[in-house]
C-alpha cells in the first residue's frame, strides 16, 4: 500500500477500522455512492517533496520578480520594505493553522490580535469601528456601496471615475445584481480631482451613496471637505483610503464621510501577484449594526478577566442566513494579523516616515522627469503617484524597459482610454537614486 | 494587555536607510494634512515579539491538536506549501506587470486551473474567489447571467435544503434572489417530493452540496439534477465537503452545472483564523462565456489573462485572484496525485465512520448509519437527561486539550455536534478524542455544574457574550 | 385582557391602543437579548407582517403585528435595557404601542389557556 506523508493509516489501522465499524472494504463505505457515476482521475500519479518543490521552484524562477526590478508601479498594489520579524510572527503556526475564532476561549491570540488591527485601521481613518477584514480593495468597495443602499433611502449609486477602474467594476458587478443603478462622474481633465461640476449636476434625491478614492487613482489628492460639504448629509459618503498615505493625509474620518474602505496590502503583505491582500472596512458606530464581516469587541469572563469575543454575529450569514448584511463568512484574517504586527512595528513615527518618503521621492521625481521635457497630465496636489504624459507608443518602450530591469511607470491606456498617451508612476521607501537614474535614462 | 498599553513614546522597531532625497515640497493643501499623528504603537522590536508570542500561545491551531470541525476540513497544513508561497519568484509579482515576464506564475494558474476542472468535472474555471462565500455569490451572478441571456426573467427563487450552510441563502440573497428552504426527509437528504413541488419555471437554481452537512450522501442525486434541468433550473455544488469523494466521484459527473471548491478545506492550505483562503468557480461549457474576468488560458504555449470573456459577470474583487494561496494548493495536488487524493477521501470517510461508531456507544448520532467523511451528534437526548447543552460539552473539550466540533449547525438537529476527523488524523487521535467525549457525558451526568461551567484550564473562562453585544467596545481607546 | 398568537406576541388592548410585547416562552427560548430594533413611531402594519426584529447573542428573531394598524409608541427604554424583555416579557419589557385598527381581529387571536396548550403541543 503506498503510503503517504499526511496520512497516517498502516494497513493495521485500515484493517482494524473496518472490522470495529463492521464493514469489509473502504468500498462498502461508499457503497451509497452510484457506480455510474464513479470514475478516476485522469491527473498525474503521487510525487515526492523533492520533485514538486523542484518543479515550482522553476516555475517561480519563470518569473522576473519585483526584486530584481527598479519599481515605478502602483494602482493599488504597492512595493515596500517588509521589517523581517513581521514574517516569522506571522507565521507562527498557532496563528496561521488557527480557524475562525468561534470558541473564543482557545483564540484570544486570535481574538486579541484582530482587535488590535481593528484598533489601528480606526486610528489611521478616523472612523469608530472597524471590521476584522475582508478579501480586497475592491470587494471591500463594493460591500461598502450595498451597506450605503442598506442606511440609505436611494437605488443610485455615484462612483467617480478616479476610483481604481477594477474595484469600479467590481461595484458595479454586485449592485447590478440587486437590482441598483451605478452612474460615473466624470474627474475634472485640468486638476484630475472629481469634477465638482458633474458631481453636482448628478446628485439628486435618488442617489443613495458617492464613492471618491483618497488619494485617487491618479494620486490626486481630493478635497474631502469641498465634496463632503455638496455630498447632502442623508447621502452616504464612501471614501476608498490608501493606508499608508493616512499617516500624513487627515484621516477621511474627520470629515464627516460613512464608510472608509481600501487595500491593505501596502502594511506589509508582499505584492503577491495581487492576493492574497487585505480589504479594510471602517465606519462610524451609528450604522454597525449594517456593516459587514466579523467584529471582535471586548468582554469579560466570568472572573472577571478581560478577553474578546465575536459581537454582533446576528448580522452575519451563519445566523440571519438570506437576510444577513453580507454572505462573507471566511475573510482575510491572517492578512489583517500581518498589517498588524507590521504597523506595529513601523509605529507611528516609522508609519509617517514611510509615507513622507513615498510622497517626496514622487515629487522628486516629476521633478527629474520635467528637466528632460515631460509634463505631469494633472494640476492637483498629488501623494506618491501621478500622470504625466508619455505619449502613444510607451507601452512598446514600457515592456522594452524591463530588459534594463525596471517596470516603468504603468501606462494608463490600459484603462482609461482618454489617457492612452499618459502613464501612472509610483514611488515608495525603497525607491533609491539608482532606481531614479536607470529610469530618466530609458525613458527619454 | 494590549500593545497599546505597552507602548513607550520613542521607542521603536523598524530601522530605514538614511534618505537620499532632498525635500522637494508639495501642493497639498493644508486641511489636507494630518494634524493628529495616528496613535499606532511605539515599541521595539522584543515587545513586539514578546507581545505576539504570548498571544500566539493563547491559541489553538492544527498544529497543536486534533480540530474536528464539520465542514471546515481541518487538515494539516503541509509546510512544504508555506516555504512555496514564499519563494521571492512568487510573492515579489505585481498584478500588472507585462505578462511576458510573469509567465511562470501564469502557467502555474492555468495547470492549476486544469487539475481542479478534472476534478471537479467542469470545463473552465475562474481563480478569483478569495473564498467559498465569495464563489458562491460569483456562482449565483453566472446563474442570473444565464437566465438573463435567454429573457428568462420570471426565474427569481433559489432553493435550497434546510440542512445548507449559512452562505448559501446569504449569497442567493445578495444576488436579488429569493431563497426557498426546503425540508430535509426523515432519512436526511433531499425530499424528492417537496424538491418536485417547490421547482418550477420560476426556479433559477437548486443548490446544494454532497455528501450534504449531515455527511450523509445523496443517492438521488442524479434523478436531482435531472428534476432540476427538465424545469430548466442550473445546479450549483457548494465544494465544501469535496474531501469526502474526489478522486472517486466528480460534481460535474454528478449533473452540476456550476461548482466551488474551498482550496482551504479540501486541499490543505492554511485556515489562517478565518482567511485569506480561496473559492475558484468551475463551470461547465455553456457557462464559460460569463465567468468572471480575468481568466487565465494558453494560447501557443503562451500564458495570458483574458479580460475579453464575451458576456463576463464582471470582476468580483479586484486584481485576479489570492495567487499565494493558489500555490499552496497547486503544490500539494502535485504531491498527492491522482492515487493520494482518493486515499485521503477513503480516509476520511474511513476516520469519520469509526468515530461514528465509536461515539454512538454512549452519544445520539443523528441518522445513524454509514457515513460519509463527517456526521453529526445529536445531543438534545443529554440536554434532556442531565441539562447539559451541546455548548457545555463543547467547552468542557476544550479542557483536555483538543478543539470542541461545530455547534448548533446543521439547523435540522437540535444542540448538533458536528463532526470531521479528515483523514490526516491517526486512529489513536481519534481513540482519545471518543474517550474524551466518554468521560464528558459521563460527568455529565455525575456531575454536571463542571461541564456547565466549563472551560476551567483555558487562558480565559467563558466569556461574557452578553454584555459585549449590548454593550460593545469595538477598539482600544 | 391579554391575547396571543402563535408567534408568540402577546397584545393588550385598552382604549383602542393595544400594547404589544413577546411571551415568557419566547424570551427563554432566545436567550439573553442584546439589541431591540425599534420601529418607526407611525408605522403602518398589517396583521402578520414583520414589525422589528429582537437580537440575542445567537439568533435573530421577527416579531410580527397581531393586528393591523399604526405603531404610536415604543418602549425606548429597551435602548438602554434590552434586557428588560428576558425580566419582565409581559409587563416592562412591553415593544410598542399599536393604534388598532379593527378591534375584532383580537377575537381571532389565543386565550391565555389556547396559548398555553398551543406551547404544550409545540414543545413535545
Amino acid at each position: 500500500m503506498k503510503k503517504y506523508p499526511y496520512i497516517p493509516h498502516t494497513e493495521e489501522d485500515i484493517e482494524e477500522m473496518l472490522k470495529y465499524i463492521g464493514v469489509k472494504s473502504i468500498e462498502d463505505l461508499f457503497a451509497e455512492v452510484p457506480v455510474t457515476i464513479t470514475s478516476d482521475l485522469k491527473i498525474p500519479e503521487s510525487q515526492d517533496e523533492f520533485s514538486v518543490k523542484r518543479h515550482l521552484e522553476k516555475l517561480a524562477s519563470e518569473n522576473i520578480s519585483l526584486k530584481d526590478l527598479s519599481v515605478f508601479m502602483g494602482a493599488g498594489v504597492y512595493l515596500r520594505y517588509i521589517p523581517s520579524v513581521v514574517h516569522h510572527i506571522a507565521m507562527k503556526p498557532e496563528f496561521l493553522t488557527a480557524y475562525t475564532p468561534y470558541q473564543a476561549e482557545v483564540s484570544q491570540g486570535t481574538l486579541q490580535a484582530l482587535f488590535e488591527y481593528q484598533t489601528m485601521i480606526c486610528e489611521l481613518t478616523g472612523m469608530e469601528v472597524a471590521n476584522s477584514s475582508m478579501y480586497d480593495g475592491g470587494s471591500a468597495t463594493a460591500e461598502a456601496v450595498l451597506m450605503g443602499l442598506r442606511i440609505s433611502k436611494g437605488r443610485k449609486v455615484l462612483v467617480s471615475k478616479a476610483v481604481h477602474p477594477e474595484y469600479r467594476i467590481t461595484t458595479k458587478t454586485y449592485v447590478k445584481a440587486q437590482g441598483f443603478e451605478i452612474i460615473e462622474v466624470d474627474f475634472d481633465k485640468e486638476t484630475g480631482e472629481t469634477s465638482l461640476d458633474d458631481l453636482k449636476s448628478k446628485l439628486d434625491e435618488e442617489i443613495a451613496v458617492v464613492v471618491i478614492q483618497y488619494p485617487n487613482f491618479f494620486g490626486i489628492v481630493e478635497d474631502l471637505e469641498k465634496l463632503r460639504n455638496e455630498i447632502p448629509e442623508n447621502v452616504v459618503f464612501v471614501v476608498v483610503a490608501e493606508p499608508v498615505s493616512l499617516a500624513l493625509l487627515e484621516p477621511p474620518g474627520k470629515f464627516g464621510v460613512d464608510i472608509v474602505v481600501g487595500e491593505g496590502q501596502s502594511l506589509g503583505l508582499y505584492p503577491s501577484f495581487g492576493g492574497p491582500g487585505l480589504g479594510f472596512f471602517a465606519t462610524l458606530e451609528k450604522h454597525v449594526r449594517k456593516m459587514p464581516g466579523r467584529i471582535i469587541g471586548e468582554t469579560k469572563d466570568v472572573e472577571g478577566k478581560r478577553g474578546y469575543v465575536m459581537i454582533l454575529q446576528t448580522r452575519e450569514q451563519h445566523i440571519r442566513r438570506a437576510k444577513a448584511t453580507s454572505n462573507i463568512c471566511s475573510n482575510h484574517a491572517h492578512s489583517a494579523l500581518t498589517t498588524a504586527v507590521y504597523m506595529s512595528v513601523m509605529g507611528k513615527e516609522g508609519l509617517k516616515e514611510v509615507a513622507y518618503r513615498s510622497m517626496n521621492t514622487a515629487h522628486y521625481l516629476l521633478k527629474k522627469l520635467e528637466e528632460i521635457g515631460f509634463e505631469r497630465r494633472f494640476k492637483g496636489p498629488f501623494f506618491n503617484e501621478f500622470v504625466f504624459k508619455v505619449g502613444e507608443n510607451y507601452e512598446k518602450k514600457w515592456r522594452e524597459m524591463v530588459k534594463k530591469k525596471i517596470l516603468g511607470p504603468l501606462p494608463l491606456a490600459r484603462f482609461y482610454k482618454e489617457l492612452s498617451d499618459c502613464a501612472l508612476a509610483c514611488t515608495t521607501e525603497v525607491t533609491s537614486s539608482e532606481d531614479i537614474e536607470k529610469l530618466l535614462e530609458a525613458i527619454r | 494587555m494590549t500593545i497599546f498599553e505597552k507602548s513607550k513614546k520613542g521607542r521603536k522597531a523598524y530601522t530605514l536607510p538614511p534618505y537620499e532625497f532632498e525635500d522637494v515640497g508639495n501642493d497639498i493643501p493644508k486641511h489636507l494634512l494630518r494634524k493628529d499623528p495616528p496613535e499606532l504603537p511605539e515599541v521595539h522590536e522584543l515587545d513586539v515579539v514578546r507581545h505576539y508570542t504570548e498571544l500566539a500561545r493563547k491559541n489553538y491551531g492544527v498544529d497543536v491538536g486534533f480540530y474536528p470541525l464539520g465542514s471546515c476540513t481541518m487538515k494539516y497544513n503541509p509546510k512544504m506549501n508555506e516555504d512555496l508561497a514564499n519563494l521571492d519568484g512568487f510573492k515579489y509579482l505585481h498584478p500588472y506587470q507585462p505578462e511576458e515576464t510573469t509567465q511562470g506564475a501564469l502557467k502555474l494558474m492555468y495547470h492549476l486551473k486544469e487539475l481542479l476542472c478534472e476534478i471537479t468535472g467542469m470545463d473552465d474555471m475562474t481563480l478569483a474567489p478569495a473564498a467559498g462565500a465569495h464563489g458562491e455569490l460569483t456562482g449565483m451572478l453566472i446563474v442570473r447571467a444565464f437566465h438573463d441571456s435567454k429573457n428568462d426573467t420570471k426565474r427569481k427563487k433559489v432553493i435550497v435544503p434546510d440542512s445548507a450552510h449559512g452562505t448559501n441563502p446569504a449569497s442567493a440573497s445578495m444576488v436579488g434572489y429569493e431563497v426557498v428552504e426546503i425540508k430535509s426527509s426523515s432519512e436526511g437528504l433531499v425530499d424528492l417530493k417537496e424538491l418536485e413541488k417547490n421547482l418550477d419555471d420560476e426556479t433559477a437554481a437548486v443548490m446544494l452540496t454532497n455528501p450534504n452537512t449531515l455527511g450523509l450522501f445523496e443517492k438521488d442525486i442524479e434523478k436531482i439534477t435531472s428534476m432540476a434541468h427538465e424545469a430548466g433550473a442550473l445546479l450549483y455544488y457548494d465544494g465544501a465537503n469535496l474531501n469526502a469523494i474526489m478522486g472517486r466521484v466528480r460534481p460535474g459527473d454528478m449533473g452540476f452545472d456550476i461548482v466551488h471548491l474551498n482550496l482551504h478545506k479540501t486541499f490543505s492550505t492554511p485556515h489562517g483564523m478565518g482567511g485569506p483562503g480561496s473559492g475558484p468557480i468551475g463551470v461547465k461549457k455553456h457557462l464559460a462565456d460569463f465567468l468572471p474576468v480575468p481568466v487565465v488560458r494558453e494560447k501557443d504555449g503562451r500564458y495570458y489573462l483574458d479580460y475579453n470573456v464575451p458576456k463576463t459577470i464582471g470582476m468580483v474583487r479586484s486584481f485576479l485572484g489570492n495567487f499565494l494561496v493558489l500555490v499552496k494548493a497547486y503544490a500539494y495536488i502535485l504531491l498527492m496525485g491522482k492515487d493520494g487524493l482518493k486515499f485521503a477521501s477513503e480516509m476520511a470517510v474511513l476516520n469519520a465512520n469509526y468515530l461514528r461508531k465509536k461515539l454512538s456507544e454512549f452519544m445520539k448520532i443523528a441518522y445513524d448509519r454509514i457515513c460519509m467523511h463527517e456526521f453529526v451528534v445529536d445531543g438534545s437526548y443529554l440536554l434532556k437527561k442531565t441539562g447539559v447543552k451541546t455548548l457545555d460539552v463543547a467547552k468542557r473539550i476544550l479542557d483536555f486539550g483538543m478543539h470542541a466540533p461545530t455547534i448548533y449547525f446543521p439547523l435540522i438537529v437540535h444542540e448538533a455536534l458536528m463532526i470531521e476527523p479528515t483523514e490526516t488524523e491517526s486512529k489513536e487521535t481519534l481513540d482519545r478524542f471518543a474517550q474524551i467525549l466518554e468521560n464528558i457525558v459521563k460527568e455529565a451526568e455525575e456531575n454536571p455544574e463542571i461541564v456547565k461551567t466549563a472551560p476551567h484550564k483555558t487562558p480565559v473562562r467563558r466569556l461574557d457574550e452578553v454584555t459585549a453585544s449590548r454593550k460593545p467596545v469595538f477598539r482600544w481607546r | 385582557m391579554k391575547k396571543y398568537t402563535k408567534t408568540h406576541e402577546w397584545i393588550e388592548l385598552s382604549d383602542g391602543t393595544g400594547t404589544v410585547g413577546i411571551t415568557n416562552y419566547a424570551q427563554e427560548r432566545l436567550g439573553d437579548v442584546v439589541y431591540v430594533e425599534l420601529p418607526d413611531v407611525g408605522k403602518k402594519v398589517k396583521k402578520g407582517e414583520t414589525v422589528l426584529t429582537i437580537e440575542s447573542v445567537k439568533a435573530a428573531s421577527d416579531v410580527y403585528s397581531p393586528v393591523d394598524g399604526e405603531v404610536v409608541e415604543v418602549n425606548e427604554t429597551l435602548n438602554d435595557n434590552p434586557g428588560l424583555i428576558n425580566e419582565d416579557p409581559e409587563g416592562k419589557g412591553w415593544i410598542f404601542k399599536i393604534k388598532v385598527e379593527n378591534p375584532s381581529q383580537l377575537d381571532e387571536l389565543l386565550s391565555e389557556e389556547e396559548y398555553k396548550k398551543f406551547c404544550e403541543e409545540e414543545g413535545k
